[in-house]
Protein backbone atom coordinates (compact mmCIF):
# COMPACT_ATOMS: atom_id res chain seq x y z
CA UNK A 1 0.00 0.00 0.00
CA UNK A 2 1.55 3.35 -1.45
CA UNK A 3 1.40 6.15 1.22
CA UNK A 4 -1.23 8.70 0.67
CA UNK A 5 -1.17 10.54 3.95
CA UNK A 6 1.76 12.26 3.56
CA UNK A 7 0.99 14.10 0.51
CA UNK A 8 -2.54 14.49 1.55
CA UNK A 9 -3.12 17.03 4.02
CA UNK A 10 -6.39 16.04 5.14
CA UNK A 11 -6.80 13.20 7.35
CA UNK A 12 -9.53 11.33 7.53
CA UNK A 13 -11.29 11.78 10.86
CA UNK A 14 -11.86 7.66 11.83
CA UNK A 15 -11.46 4.95 8.99
CA UNK A 16 -7.93 5.23 6.95
CA UNK A 17 -8.63 2.58 5.01
CA UNK A 18 -11.92 1.00 3.37
CA UNK A 19 -12.93 -2.76 4.54
CA UNK A 20 -15.67 -4.13 2.61
CA UNK A 21 -16.84 -5.87 6.21
CA UNK A 22 -18.57 -5.29 9.36
CA UNK A 23 -20.29 -7.49 12.08
CA UNK A 24 -23.56 -6.52 12.71
CA UNK A 25 -23.56 -9.38 15.39
CA UNK A 26 -26.88 -11.60 16.27
CA UNK A 27 -27.78 -15.04 17.81
CA UNK A 28 -29.73 -17.68 15.86
CA UNK A 29 -31.08 -21.22 16.49
CA UNK A 30 -32.64 -24.23 14.94
CA UNK A 31 -33.78 -27.21 16.39
CA UNK A 32 -34.98 -30.66 15.10
CA UNK A 33 -37.77 -32.60 16.12
CA UNK A 34 -39.37 -35.56 14.87
CA UNK A 35 -41.99 -34.55 12.52
CA UNK A 36 -41.35 -30.40 13.66
CA UNK A 37 -38.05 -28.10 13.09
CA UNK A 38 -37.68 -24.77 14.97
CA UNK A 39 -35.85 -21.82 13.77
CA UNK A 40 -34.89 -18.13 15.94
CA UNK A 41 -33.40 -15.28 16.37
CA UNK A 42 -32.57 -12.57 17.71
CA UNK A 43 -33.69 -9.35 15.63
CA UNK A 44 -30.98 -6.85 17.48
CA UNK A 45 -29.15 -5.50 14.72
CA UNK A 46 -25.60 -3.99 15.67
CA UNK A 47 -21.86 -2.25 14.99
CA UNK A 48 -19.42 -2.07 17.41
CA UNK A 49 -21.50 -0.76 20.77
CA UNK A 50 -24.07 0.90 18.93
CA UNK A 51 -27.56 -0.56 18.61
CA UNK A 52 -28.92 0.27 15.26
CA UNK A 53 -31.96 -0.89 15.77
CA UNK A 54 -34.05 -2.65 17.96
CA UNK A 55 -36.61 -4.98 14.62
CA UNK A 56 -34.42 -6.16 11.78
CA UNK A 57 -35.52 -9.71 11.07
CA UNK A 58 -32.53 -12.09 10.13
CA UNK A 59 -34.50 -15.51 10.18
CA UNK A 60 -36.38 -15.60 6.69
CA UNK A 61 -38.76 -17.97 5.97
CA UNK A 62 -38.18 -19.13 1.94
CA UNK A 63 -40.84 -19.56 -0.62
CA UNK A 64 -40.05 -23.60 -0.64
CA UNK A 65 -40.94 -24.09 2.93
CA UNK A 66 -37.62 -24.01 4.52
CA UNK A 67 -36.52 -20.96 7.16
CA UNK A 68 -33.15 -19.95 6.99
CA UNK A 69 -31.40 -17.49 10.06
CA UNK A 70 -28.33 -15.97 9.14
CA UNK A 71 -25.67 -13.94 11.23
CA UNK A 72 -22.39 -11.97 10.78
CA UNK A 73 -23.00 -9.12 7.98
CA UNK A 74 -26.51 -7.69 7.26
CA UNK A 75 -25.87 -6.17 4.09
CA UNK A 76 -24.14 -9.66 3.09
CA UNK A 77 -27.53 -11.80 4.34
CA UNK A 78 -29.37 -9.98 2.62
CA UNK A 79 -27.92 -10.24 -0.74
CA UNK A 80 -27.60 -13.74 0.16
CA UNK A 81 -31.12 -14.20 0.44
CA UNK A 82 -32.61 -12.06 -2.59
CA UNK A 83 -29.52 -15.20 -4.68
CA UNK A 84 -31.70 -17.89 -2.99
CA UNK A 85 -35.19 -17.00 -3.65
CA UNK A 86 -33.97 -15.81 -7.03
CA UNK A 87 -32.77 -19.32 -6.97
CA UNK A 88 -36.13 -21.29 -5.44
CA UNK A 89 -37.91 -19.01 -8.46
CA UNK A 90 -36.32 -20.80 -11.32
CA UNK A 91 -36.10 -23.70 -9.45
CA UNK A 92 -39.88 -23.66 -9.32
CA UNK A 93 -40.29 -22.69 -13.17
CA UNK A 94 -38.49 -25.66 -14.66
CA UNK A 95 -39.34 -28.21 -12.42
CA UNK A 96 -43.05 -27.65 -11.35
CA UNK A 97 -42.16 -28.39 -8.13
CA UNK A 98 -40.56 -26.80 -5.00
CA UNK A 99 -36.90 -27.02 -4.31
CA UNK A 100 -36.49 -30.02 -1.49
CA UNK A 101 -34.73 -29.10 1.74
CA UNK A 102 -31.86 -31.06 1.29
CA UNK A 103 -31.58 -30.05 -2.02
CA UNK A 104 -31.44 -26.36 -1.25
CA UNK A 105 -28.77 -26.99 1.61
CA UNK A 106 -26.00 -28.23 -1.06
CA UNK A 107 -27.07 -25.27 -3.58
CA UNK A 108 -26.82 -22.72 -0.22
CA UNK A 109 -23.08 -24.67 0.18
CA UNK A 110 -22.26 -23.88 -3.55
CA UNK A 111 -23.52 -20.32 -3.30
CA UNK A 112 -20.83 -19.73 -0.71
CA UNK A 113 -18.20 -21.51 -2.27
CA UNK A 114 -18.45 -19.48 -5.41
CA UNK A 115 -17.60 -16.57 -3.10
CA UNK A 116 -14.77 -18.16 -1.79
CA UNK A 117 -12.15 -15.74 -2.33
CA UNK A 118 -14.48 -12.62 -1.41
CA UNK A 119 -17.02 -14.54 1.12
CA UNK A 120 -20.61 -13.83 2.52
CA UNK A 121 -19.80 -12.65 5.79
CA UNK A 122 -22.53 -14.80 7.33
CA UNK A 123 -23.08 -17.75 9.30
CA UNK A 124 -25.79 -19.80 7.97
CA UNK A 125 -28.24 -21.68 9.31
CA UNK A 126 -31.15 -23.58 7.76
CA UNK A 127 -34.32 -25.29 9.17
CA UNK A 128 -37.14 -27.81 7.52
CA UNK A 129 -38.40 -30.77 6.86
CA UNK A 130 -36.58 -33.44 5.01
CA UNK A 131 -38.14 -35.30 2.27
CA UNK A 132 -39.68 -38.29 5.11
CA UNK A 133 -40.99 -35.17 7.29
CA UNK A 134 -38.26 -35.64 9.94
CA UNK A 135 -37.09 -31.90 11.34
CA UNK A 136 -33.58 -31.15 9.59
CA UNK A 137 -31.41 -28.30 10.32
CA UNK A 138 -28.22 -27.44 8.23
CA UNK A 139 -25.35 -25.65 9.65
CA UNK A 140 -22.47 -23.35 7.64
CA UNK A 141 -19.54 -21.61 7.32
CA UNK A 142 -19.08 -18.54 5.27
CA UNK A 143 -17.04 -20.12 3.00
CA UNK A 144 -19.64 -23.41 2.60
CA UNK A 145 -18.74 -25.93 5.07
CA UNK A 146 -21.75 -27.60 5.96
CA UNK A 147 -22.99 -30.04 7.78
CA UNK A 148 -26.63 -31.56 9.21
CA UNK A 149 -27.75 -31.81 12.73
CA UNK A 150 -30.20 -32.28 14.90
CA UNK A 151 -29.74 -28.77 16.66
CA UNK A 152 -27.35 -25.55 16.28
CA UNK A 153 -26.82 -22.50 17.22
CA UNK A 154 -24.44 -19.95 15.77
CA UNK A 155 -23.60 -16.21 16.20
CA UNK A 156 -22.73 -14.04 18.83
CA UNK A 157 -24.04 -15.81 21.82
CA UNK A 158 -23.74 -19.45 20.11
CA UNK A 159 -20.56 -20.67 22.18
CA UNK A 160 -23.09 -19.29 24.89
CA UNK A 161 -26.06 -21.56 24.62
CA UNK A 162 -24.74 -24.50 22.15
CA UNK A 163 -23.66 -26.41 25.54
CA UNK A 164 -27.20 -25.80 27.03
CA UNK A 165 -28.34 -27.45 23.68
CA UNK A 166 -26.13 -30.39 24.28
CA UNK A 167 -27.59 -30.93 27.44
CA UNK A 168 -30.95 -30.08 27.32
CA UNK A 169 -31.84 -31.22 23.54
CA UNK A 170 -29.27 -33.71 23.04
CA UNK A 171 -29.34 -35.21 26.87
CA UNK A 172 -25.57 -35.29 26.77
CA UNK A 173 -24.27 -36.28 30.33
CA UNK A 174 -28.03 -37.28 31.05
CA UNK A 175 -28.52 -39.60 28.85
CA UNK A 176 -30.68 -41.91 30.75
CA UNK A 177 -33.58 -38.92 30.64
CA UNK A 178 -33.67 -39.12 26.61
CA UNK A 179 -36.55 -38.29 25.21
CA UNK A 180 -38.17 -37.05 21.93
CA UNK A 181 -39.31 -33.45 22.72
CA UNK A 182 -42.80 -31.37 21.59
CA UNK A 183 -42.66 -28.16 19.99
CA UNK A 184 -43.94 -26.39 23.46
CA UNK A 185 -40.89 -27.95 25.44
CA UNK A 186 -38.54 -26.75 22.44
CA UNK A 187 -39.92 -23.58 22.18
CA UNK A 188 -39.83 -23.16 26.06
CA UNK A 189 -35.95 -23.97 25.70
CA UNK A 190 -35.62 -21.64 23.23
CA UNK A 191 -36.65 -19.01 24.88
CA UNK A 192 -34.84 -19.84 28.33
CA UNK A 193 -31.90 -20.13 25.74
CA UNK A 194 -32.05 -16.78 24.62
CA UNK A 195 -33.53 -14.72 27.35
CA UNK A 196 -29.89 -15.94 29.14
CA UNK A 197 -27.57 -15.32 26.25
CA UNK A 198 -29.38 -12.06 26.04
CA UNK A 199 -28.03 -11.20 30.04
CA UNK A 200 -24.30 -12.06 28.93
CA UNK A 201 -24.35 -11.46 25.60
CA UNK A 202 -24.44 -7.41 24.16
CA UNK A 203 -25.36 -8.40 20.65
CA UNK A 204 -27.96 -10.57 21.44
CA UNK A 205 -31.45 -8.93 22.74
CA UNK A 206 -34.66 -6.87 21.82
CA UNK A 207 -37.00 -9.64 20.34
CA UNK A 208 -36.98 -13.16 19.33
CA UNK A 209 -38.64 -14.22 16.41
CA UNK A 210 -39.57 -18.18 16.13
CA UNK A 211 -40.78 -20.14 13.39
CA UNK A 212 -41.94 -23.39 13.82
CA UNK A 213 -42.27 -25.60 10.55
CA UNK A 214 -44.51 -28.72 11.03
CA UNK A 215 -45.87 -30.26 7.77
CA UNK A 216 -48.77 -28.02 8.14
CA UNK A 217 -47.19 -25.23 7.29
CA UNK A 218 -44.82 -22.79 9.10
CA UNK A 219 -46.14 -20.69 12.22
CA UNK A 220 -44.28 -17.54 13.54
CA UNK A 221 -44.07 -16.32 17.12
CA UNK A 222 -42.58 -12.83 18.18
CA UNK A 223 -41.31 -13.19 22.11
CA UNK A 224 -39.80 -9.69 24.31
CA UNK A 225 -36.56 -10.18 25.11
CA UNK A 226 -34.22 -7.35 27.74
CA UNK A 227 -33.59 -3.87 25.21
CA UNK A 228 -30.61 -2.56 27.54
CA UNK B 1 0.06 20.36 -0.07
CA UNK B 2 -0.58 18.99 -3.34
CA UNK B 3 -3.93 20.36 -4.93
CA UNK B 4 -3.86 17.70 -8.11
CA UNK B 5 -6.05 14.20 -6.99
CA UNK B 6 -4.46 12.42 -9.44
CA UNK B 7 -1.25 12.99 -7.89
CA UNK B 8 -2.77 11.95 -4.45
CA UNK B 9 -1.86 8.49 -2.87
CA UNK B 10 1.78 8.25 -5.50
CA UNK B 11 5.08 8.40 -4.60
CA UNK B 12 6.50 12.02 -4.18
CA UNK B 13 8.34 13.09 -7.25
CA UNK B 14 11.85 13.81 -6.83
CA UNK B 15 12.70 11.72 -3.65
CA UNK B 16 12.76 14.91 -1.55
CA UNK B 17 11.29 12.72 1.01
CA UNK B 18 12.20 8.90 0.64
CA UNK B 19 14.96 9.18 -1.80
CA UNK B 20 14.57 8.45 -5.87
CA UNK B 21 11.28 6.64 -6.67
CA UNK B 22 12.23 3.40 -8.48
CA UNK B 23 9.62 2.92 -11.46
CA UNK B 24 9.96 -0.53 -11.58
CA UNK B 25 7.75 -0.55 -8.92
CA UNK B 26 5.74 1.93 -10.65
CA UNK B 27 6.29 3.28 -13.82
CA UNK B 28 6.86 6.63 -14.85
CA UNK B 29 4.42 7.35 -17.48
CA UNK B 30 1.71 4.51 -16.72
CA UNK B 31 -1.80 4.76 -17.57
CA UNK B 32 -3.42 7.82 -15.04
CA UNK B 33 -4.43 5.11 -11.45
CA UNK B 34 -7.95 4.47 -11.42
CA UNK B 35 -9.54 7.06 -8.92
CA UNK B 36 -11.41 5.69 -6.29
CA UNK B 37 -12.74 7.36 -2.91
CA UNK B 38 -10.53 5.85 -0.30
CA UNK B 39 -11.23 8.43 2.19
CA UNK B 40 -13.75 11.21 2.50
CA UNK B 41 -12.58 14.55 1.65
CA UNK B 42 -15.43 17.16 1.88
CA UNK B 43 -17.82 16.09 4.60
CA UNK B 44 -20.94 16.44 6.44
CA UNK B 45 -21.26 15.67 9.89
CA UNK B 46 -24.39 13.83 11.80
CA UNK B 47 -27.62 13.95 10.20
CA UNK B 48 -30.49 12.97 13.02
CA UNK B 49 -34.55 11.49 12.22
CA UNK B 50 -37.31 10.71 14.05
CA UNK B 51 -40.96 9.07 13.17
CA UNK B 52 -43.75 11.45 14.84
CA UNK B 53 -47.84 11.57 14.69
CA UNK B 54 -47.95 12.73 11.25
CA UNK B 55 -44.87 11.69 9.63
CA UNK B 56 -40.78 11.54 10.02
CA UNK B 57 -38.50 14.54 10.00
CA UNK B 58 -34.99 14.60 9.86
CA UNK B 59 -32.37 17.60 10.80
CA UNK B 60 -28.84 18.48 9.61
CA UNK B 61 -26.37 21.24 9.65
CA UNK B 62 -24.92 22.86 6.62
CA UNK B 63 -21.24 22.58 7.00
CA UNK B 64 -19.31 21.28 4.78
CA UNK B 65 -15.42 20.76 5.80
CA UNK B 66 -12.22 20.05 4.57
CA UNK B 67 -10.22 17.93 7.36
CA UNK B 68 -11.23 20.18 10.69
CA UNK B 69 -11.42 23.04 8.19
CA UNK B 70 -14.89 24.68 8.43
CA UNK B 71 -14.92 25.12 4.71
CA UNK B 72 -18.28 25.48 3.26
CA UNK B 73 -20.73 26.66 5.54
CA UNK B 74 -23.94 27.05 3.57
CA UNK B 75 -23.92 23.51 1.80
CA UNK B 76 -27.70 21.93 2.19
CA UNK B 77 -27.41 17.96 3.09
CA UNK B 78 -30.89 17.16 2.81
CA UNK B 79 -32.63 17.04 -0.70
CA UNK B 80 -36.14 15.75 -1.88
CA UNK B 81 -36.45 12.73 -3.70
CA UNK B 82 -39.93 12.70 -5.68
CA UNK B 83 -43.17 13.76 -3.81
CA UNK B 84 -42.64 11.96 -0.73
CA UNK B 85 -39.23 11.37 0.48
CA UNK B 86 -36.39 13.27 1.54
CA UNK B 87 -32.32 11.68 1.21
CA UNK B 88 -30.36 13.47 4.51
CA UNK B 89 -26.64 12.43 4.10
CA UNK B 90 -23.47 12.75 6.00
CA UNK B 91 -19.75 12.05 4.72
CA UNK B 92 -18.14 12.90 1.63
CA UNK B 93 -19.82 15.57 -0.16
CA UNK B 94 -19.51 15.05 -3.97
CA UNK B 95 -20.53 11.74 -3.37
CA UNK B 96 -23.88 12.65 -2.25
CA UNK B 97 -23.94 15.33 -4.93
CA UNK B 98 -23.22 11.95 -7.35
CA UNK B 99 -25.81 10.05 -5.60
CA UNK B 100 -28.31 13.01 -5.89
CA UNK B 101 -27.64 13.06 -9.88
CA UNK B 102 -28.67 9.00 -10.20
CA UNK B 103 -31.60 9.62 -8.27
CA UNK B 104 -32.80 12.41 -10.12
CA UNK B 105 -32.35 10.29 -12.97
CA UNK B 106 -34.06 7.62 -12.10
CA UNK B 107 -37.21 9.45 -10.64
CA UNK B 108 -37.30 11.55 -14.64
CA UNK B 109 -37.09 7.90 -15.78
CA UNK B 110 -40.02 6.48 -13.37
CA UNK B 111 -42.06 9.68 -14.22
CA UNK B 112 -41.70 9.37 -18.25
CA UNK B 113 -43.03 5.94 -17.83
CA UNK B 114 -46.60 6.96 -17.10
CA UNK B 115 -47.98 3.78 -15.79
CA UNK B 116 -49.32 5.26 -12.41
CA UNK B 117 -46.12 4.02 -10.47
CA UNK B 118 -44.30 6.59 -7.94
CA UNK B 119 -40.95 5.55 -6.00
CA UNK B 120 -41.76 6.20 -2.23
CA UNK B 121 -39.20 5.96 0.50
CA UNK B 122 -39.24 2.57 0.87
CA UNK B 123 -38.16 2.27 -3.06
CA UNK B 124 -35.42 5.06 -2.47
CA UNK B 125 -33.83 3.04 0.12
CA UNK B 126 -33.98 0.05 -1.54
CA UNK B 127 -32.25 1.21 -4.82
CA UNK B 128 -29.64 3.34 -2.83
CA UNK B 129 -28.98 0.00 -0.25
CA UNK B 130 -28.41 -1.53 -3.99
CA UNK B 131 -26.19 0.92 -5.27
CA UNK B 132 -24.34 1.41 -1.98
CA UNK B 133 -23.50 -2.50 -1.46
CA UNK B 134 -22.67 -2.76 -5.10
CA UNK B 135 -20.27 -0.04 -4.92
CA UNK B 136 -18.43 -1.50 -1.22
CA UNK B 137 -18.21 -5.01 -3.64
CA UNK B 138 -16.44 -3.23 -5.97
CA UNK B 139 -14.47 -1.59 -3.34
CA UNK B 140 -14.99 1.47 -4.78
CA UNK B 141 -17.50 2.71 -2.29
CA UNK B 142 -19.49 5.88 -1.82
CA UNK B 143 -19.02 7.45 0.97
CA UNK B 144 -21.50 8.11 3.21
CA UNK B 145 -24.21 7.40 5.93
CA UNK B 146 -27.60 8.16 4.27
CA UNK B 147 -31.20 8.25 5.75
CA UNK B 148 -34.28 7.94 3.81
CA UNK B 149 -37.37 9.09 5.35
CA UNK B 150 -40.72 9.43 3.97
CA UNK B 151 -44.05 7.81 2.94
CA UNK B 152 -43.29 4.38 2.96
CA UNK B 153 -45.26 3.29 -0.11
CA UNK B 154 -48.54 3.83 -2.27
CA UNK B 155 -50.43 2.31 1.07
CA UNK B 156 -49.06 5.52 3.06
CA UNK B 157 -47.25 4.75 6.35
CA UNK B 158 -43.88 6.25 8.11
CA UNK B 159 -40.54 5.12 6.52
CA UNK B 160 -37.27 6.32 8.25
CA UNK B 161 -34.18 4.00 7.11
CA UNK B 162 -30.62 3.90 6.76
CA UNK B 163 -27.92 3.09 4.38
CA UNK B 164 -23.85 3.19 4.46
CA UNK B 165 -21.07 2.64 2.52
CA UNK B 166 -21.03 -1.17 3.40
CA UNK B 167 -24.25 -1.51 2.41
CA UNK B 168 -25.68 -1.66 6.05
CA UNK B 169 -29.52 -1.21 6.06
CA UNK B 170 -32.05 -0.85 8.56
CA UNK B 171 -35.13 0.76 10.10
CA UNK B 172 -36.22 2.25 13.34
CA UNK B 173 -37.98 5.13 14.66
CA UNK B 174 -35.12 6.72 15.76
CA UNK B 175 -31.59 6.97 13.52
CA UNK B 176 -28.51 9.37 13.85
CA UNK B 177 -25.51 9.06 11.58
CA UNK B 178 -21.76 9.84 12.76
CA UNK B 179 -21.45 11.46 15.98
CA UNK B 180 -25.23 11.38 16.38
CA UNK B 181 -25.33 8.04 16.92
CA UNK B 182 -22.98 8.35 20.07
CA UNK B 183 -24.35 11.65 20.97
CA UNK B 184 -27.77 12.19 20.14
CA UNK B 185 -29.28 8.45 19.42
CA UNK B 186 -30.24 8.05 23.18
CA UNK B 187 -31.80 11.34 23.65
CA UNK B 188 -33.68 10.71 20.84
CA UNK B 189 -34.62 6.97 21.99
CA UNK B 190 -35.29 8.35 25.50
CA UNK B 191 -37.84 10.78 23.70
CA UNK B 192 -39.39 8.80 21.04
CA UNK B 193 -39.41 5.27 21.62
CA UNK B 194 -43.06 4.18 22.60
CA UNK B 195 -44.27 7.74 21.32
CA UNK B 196 -43.88 7.30 17.61
CA UNK B 197 -47.42 7.72 17.00
CA UNK B 198 -48.68 10.53 19.71
CA UNK B 199 -45.57 13.37 19.14
CA UNK B 200 -46.86 16.16 17.63
CA UNK B 201 -45.11 18.18 15.29
CA UNK B 202 -44.06 20.88 17.90
CA UNK B 203 -42.82 18.28 19.89
CA UNK B 204 -40.28 16.68 17.34
CA UNK B 205 -39.44 19.85 16.14
CA UNK B 206 -37.75 21.01 19.89
CA UNK B 207 -36.74 17.20 20.12
CA UNK B 208 -34.64 17.80 16.81
CA UNK B 209 -33.51 21.26 17.89
CA UNK B 210 -32.18 20.12 21.52
CA UNK B 211 -30.34 16.80 19.92
CA UNK B 212 -28.46 19.36 17.21
CA UNK B 213 -27.78 21.89 19.85
CA UNK B 214 -25.73 19.30 22.01
CA UNK B 215 -24.21 18.16 18.68
CA UNK B 216 -22.97 21.96 18.03
CA UNK B 217 -21.64 21.70 22.03
CA UNK B 218 -19.92 18.25 21.33
CA UNK B 219 -19.00 17.61 18.03
CA UNK B 220 -16.07 20.03 16.54
CA UNK B 221 -17.37 19.59 12.86
CA UNK B 222 -21.01 21.16 13.38
CA UNK B 223 -22.44 23.97 12.87
CA UNK B 224 -25.47 25.78 14.48
CA UNK B 225 -26.87 26.55 11.11
CA UNK B 226 -29.25 23.34 10.53
CA UNK B 227 -31.94 22.73 8.31
CA UNK B 228 -34.73 20.37 9.03
CA UNK B 229 -36.94 18.63 6.58
CA UNK B 230 -40.59 17.22 7.62
CA UNK B 231 -42.47 14.44 5.26
CA UNK B 232 -46.46 14.52 6.48
CA UNK B 233 -49.65 14.55 4.41
CA UNK B 234 -48.99 17.60 3.19
CA UNK B 235 -45.81 16.78 1.05
CA UNK B 236 -42.00 17.58 1.71
CA UNK B 237 -41.19 20.56 3.64
CA UNK B 238 -37.29 21.58 3.68
CA UNK B 239 -36.91 24.77 6.24
CA UNK B 240 -34.53 27.13 4.92
CA UNK B 241 -31.28 27.56 7.20
CA UNK B 242 -32.27 28.59 9.98
CA UNK B 243 -29.68 29.22 13.20
CA UNK B 244 -30.14 27.49 16.59
CA UNK B 245 -29.39 29.64 20.02
CA UNK B 246 -26.36 28.52 22.00
CA UNK B 247 -25.01 29.59 25.35
CA UNK B 248 -21.32 29.52 25.83
CA UNK B 249 -20.56 32.15 28.85
CA UNK B 250 -20.07 28.85 31.26
CA UNK B 251 -17.06 28.17 29.08
CA UNK B 252 -15.47 30.78 30.87
CA UNK B 253 -15.39 29.15 34.44
CA UNK B 254 -14.31 25.74 32.48
CA UNK B 255 -10.00 25.01 32.59
CA UNK B 256 -8.62 25.15 29.35
CA UNK B 257 -11.49 27.06 27.78
CA UNK B 258 -11.41 30.62 29.66
CA UNK B 259 -10.77 30.32 33.67
CA UNK B 260 -7.29 30.42 34.60
CA UNK B 261 -7.10 28.31 37.48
Amino acid sequence: MLSHATSCPVQAPVEHRFSPYTDNGGTTLAIAGDDFCVIAGDTRQSEGYNINTRYAPKVFQLSNGAVLATGGMYADAVTLMKRLEQRLEWYRHQHEKEMSCGALAQMLSTILYHKRFFPYYVWNTLGGLDEEGHGAVYSYDPVGNYEKHKWNCSGSAGHLIQPFLDNQIGFKHQLANATSLTIPQVLKITKDAFTSATERDIYTGDYLELFVVTKEGITKEKFELKKD
Amino acid sequence: MDYFPGNWGNPRTGGETYGPVSHKAMPANHATPTTRTQQPIVTGTSVLGIKYKDGVMLAADTLASYGSLARFRDVERLIKAGDSTVVGASGDISDFQHISHMLEKILIKEYNTEDGHKLYARHIHEYLSRVMYNRRSNFNPLWNSLIVAGVRDRDGGKFLGFVDLQGTTYEASTVATGYGSYIAQPLLRKAVEGREDTLTEEEAIKILDDCMRVLYYRDARSLNKIQRATVNASGVTITEPYELESEWAFAEGIRGYGATE
